[in-house]
């Protein structure tokens, strides 16, 4: 058991630091530490199309489809470099982290070779099309409804809370494709192009202010009898794997921002003399303590030989941050006093720490709330009897 | 990277594992609790048969070498059954002897360590008074206190083995709310000291030692008190339905393993990060000691409420995760002295 990284390991985070920092002090200075996925899109675009030239837009997969074959070492050291550097959040993260890893491993070679070199180059944005008015937290409760048609599937329904659907090119959408079934089964995996009559997005303000997702209205919209992962009917499948690569090693760049997030805490504290105050000390401590046990939870889960220990770590990774991370706006706000309640500007927007307060709200609801975690976590990783099931 | 175990570490952790579970048992530690809380036997087989109380001590002087990360497991499964072993003195005198002391007093001392001969407890934060290396003092709270032989002391730069049995030197044993690991008063009037060669290397060395052993222990015993509850969430059964199948039930049970897997980061943060001499060592090992403890302790709490009456009872082993993990969570330093130290290293020292 070891703490750090290989010599081989620490070479290559100098060459992609190297190459980050200069990015982000030279061409791409003017989109640095832009946390949200709202602002200076058109610049975000080329700063994807930057990454994908340099090779550096997803280095996980493999060299055939626009990757470098890295090893998870890599890929942890990348995204910490990453945050480290202040490079904005990207705005195809869904398309890099959730529809490239889906389709690598359910496309056909035909399917790869139409997506995966677009979204490696930065040129292709994705969104995701699965939750519904009355599919949230029972998101096999999908009632948008796909019927083929002349060879091509017709979609018909609403989907919500698709972030950055505003300015993707393309979308994943679960939709019910029989006539008639419930709950998981029945449902298909559809990849669709957002730029077409039948797809309307309307953007959902959130209560910080900001709209970075938005309700999808599809009416009659099409894609082709084969923009589809995995068979017709079998589409859950799909759906449920592609969760699982949502807990993989970008959960480490995350928490460089988290670091910055604290840090930001930890220098409001200092400058207002609340850092003297033995409660603030408290849990400020608490709040350090969390974040290093966060960052070791993830080495574990990704060091990977211990199979029964990565479970845990990895089940119990979502709800850890998320709840670290709302507590740390609170936080942000005890440190700051009322005046982290006033704008510094003349319309509803806010600087970093009042909007986390604000945006950290969503990080325990969006991706399964606290309480679908809990569930999964008593379920899964404890092998407790399943809630008895209402009618669906 | 390679932040999980090998090979070696694994075989191990299921060695001590299936150790500890065959031997300390309910029966057993309840039988050591009545008397001075060591069971005997065990720590003769657990140093003898084993040889895991030379873990950490290197091996020119009868040690099995490793280090703290092997250290912590041992620990780990010694708390999982709550087992009646003084492993918390003998864990920090070995480390302030390996780490502080001469050639000739690891000479002297390991080997008899090593082999489980000597019981030794240590005092933390101690008030004394040293005059020609004698010394003099009141010691509360000495772990095992009672039935040892040597008692690790220090003061500012300056660290001590002391003869418990030897003049000038009183024990008074005390009935103790944990009794598995019972306090007794020492008191010291001009009692002959050893002094260690590098007192500031045998100080660091212990409390290291010692923080990890609480910490690691405290993981173990809240492990276990997550298994022993999902087990019998399984078995009993109310309104018709197992009562683990109740979301207010089991989202508790999923908040113990939540924090749980967060105590176990922190226990091989904490014993890596020592094992590597890295510079984030004292914060690893504070953020170990105060986090740990609390997670035992909400768990073990957790189990009482979650057995419901049975769990009130004597006769049921939660009250001896309770009253452990309660211990544990005072035991060389409290939470909020941790934290103020993880606090210091972040926004500098107190005003």
């Amino acid at each position: 058991m070891k703490l750090g990284f290989s010599p081989a390991d620490e070479a290559f985070r100098a060459e992609c630091a190297a190459w980050l920092q200069a990015e982000m002090t030279g061409d791409f200075a003017d989109i640095r530490g832009i946390p949200n996925l709202c602002d200076a899109i058109p610049r975000r675009k080329e700063w994807e199309q930057r990454l994908g030239q340099a090779g550096w837009s997803c280095i996980g997969w493999p060299r055939e489809w626009g990757g470098r074959d890295a090893t998870i070492a890599q890929q942890v050291i990348f995204a910490e470099e990453y945050a480290r550097a202040g490079a904005p959040n990207r705005i195809n993260h869904i398309g890099v982290e959730l529809a490239g890893p889906t389709i690598l491993a359910f496309g056909s070679e035909e399917q790869k070779a139409r997506y995966l070199p677009e979204i490696a180059a930065g040129r292709q944005i994705w969104c995701q099309g699965y939750s519904e008015p009355n599919a949230g937290s029972d998101l096999a409760n999908v009632k948008t409804k796909a019927r083929l048609e002349d060879g091509q599937w017709v979609v018909n329904g609403q989907k919500v809370w698709t972030s950055l659907a505003h300015y993707s090119d393309m979308i994943f959408v679960v939709a019910r494709s029989e006539e008639g079934s419930a709950g998981p089964k029945g449902l298909s995996f559809l990849l669709m192009d957002m730029d077409q009559p039948g797809i309307e997005v309307r953007p959902i303000r959130q209560i910080n202010g900001e709209a970075e997702f938005n309700e999808t209205f599809l009416t009659d919209a099409r894609c082709a009898a084969d923009a589809m992962l995995g068979a017709a009917g079998e589409g859950w499948k799909v759906a449920m794997a592609l969760l699982a690569f949502e807990r993989g090693v970008s959960t480490l760049g995350q928490q460089m921002q988290f670091r910055n997030e604290l840090d930001a805490v930890i220098d409001a504290a200092k400058a207002n003399g609340k850092a003297a105050d033995p409660v603030v000390r408290q849990k400020i401590a608490r709040a350090e303590i969390g974040l290093r046990l966060m960052r070791y939870g993830a080495l574990r889960m990704l060091s990977g030989t211990d199979l029964a220990a990565i479970d845990g770590a990895a089940l119990t990774y979502k709800i850890q941050w998320a709840t670290w991370r709302r507590n740390l706006g609170e936080l942000g706000m005890e440190v700051l006093g009322q005046a982290a309640e006033v704008a510094p500007g003349d319309h509803y927007s806010w600087p970093t720490l009042p909007n986390l307060f604000l945006f950290s709200r969503s990080d325990t609801i969006y991706g399964g709330t606290n309480q679908i975690q809990r569930n999964l976590i008593a379920e899964r990783g404890l092998g407790l009897p399943r809630e008895p099931r209402g009618q669906a | 990277m390679e932040f999980a175990f090998t090979d070696e570490q694994a075989m191990i952790a299921e060695t001590v594992r299936g150790f500890f579970a065959e031997n300390a048992t309910s029966e057993r530690t309840r039988k050591a609790m009545a008397a001075d809380g060591i069971d005997r036997e065990l720590w003769s087989s657990f140093a003898n048969e084993l040889g895991l109380a030379g873990i950490g001590l290197p091996e020119e002087h009868g040690g099995a070498g490793l280090g703290m990360v092997e250290m912590a497991l041992v620990a780990e499964a010694a708390g999982a059954q709550v087992a009646a072993l003084p492993l918390l003195g003998h864990v920090m005198i070995g480390q302030a002897i390996a780490r502080g002391g001469s050639e000739a007093q690891k000479a002297e001392w390991l080997p008899r360590l090593a082999a489980g001969e000597l019981i030794a407890t240590a005092a933390w934060a101690p008030k004394l008074s040293v005059a020609d290396g004698r010394i003099s003092g009141t010691f509360p709270f000495l772990p095992h206190g009672a039935s040892a032989d040597l008692l690790l002391v220090h003061s500012g730069s300056d660290a001590w083995i002391v003869d418990l049995k030897g003049a000038g030197v009183s024990v008074e044993a005390h009935v103790t709310m944990d009794q598995t690991r019972p306090f007794a008063t020492a008191t010291l009037d001009g009692a002959q000291g050893e002094q260690l060669a590098d007192g500031d290397a045998a100080i660091a060395g212990a409390l290291a030692a010692g923080w990890i052993c609480l910490a690691a222990e405290a993981l173990g015993g809240a492990q276990a008190t997550l298994d022993r509850t999902v087990a019998y969430s399984k078995e009993r059964v109310q309104f018709g339905r197992q009562i683990g199948s109740f979301q207010a039930y089991k989202h508790r049970l999923a908040d113990m393993m939540i924090e749980i897997e967060q105590a176990r980061s922190a226990v091989y943060w904490a014993a890596c990060a020592v094992d590597e001499g890295s510079d984030e060592a004292q914060v690893a090992l504070h953020s170990a000691k105060a986090f740990c403890a609390d997670t035992y302790f909400m768990c073990a709490g957790n189990m009482i409420q979650l057995h419901g009456g049975i769990g009130f009872t004597w006769e049921h082993d939660a009250h001896l995760f309770f009253k452990r993990a309660r211990s544990i969570q005072t035991l060389l330093g409290d939470g909020q002295w941790h934290r103020e130290q993880v606090a210091s290293a972040v926004l500098g020292a107190a005003a």
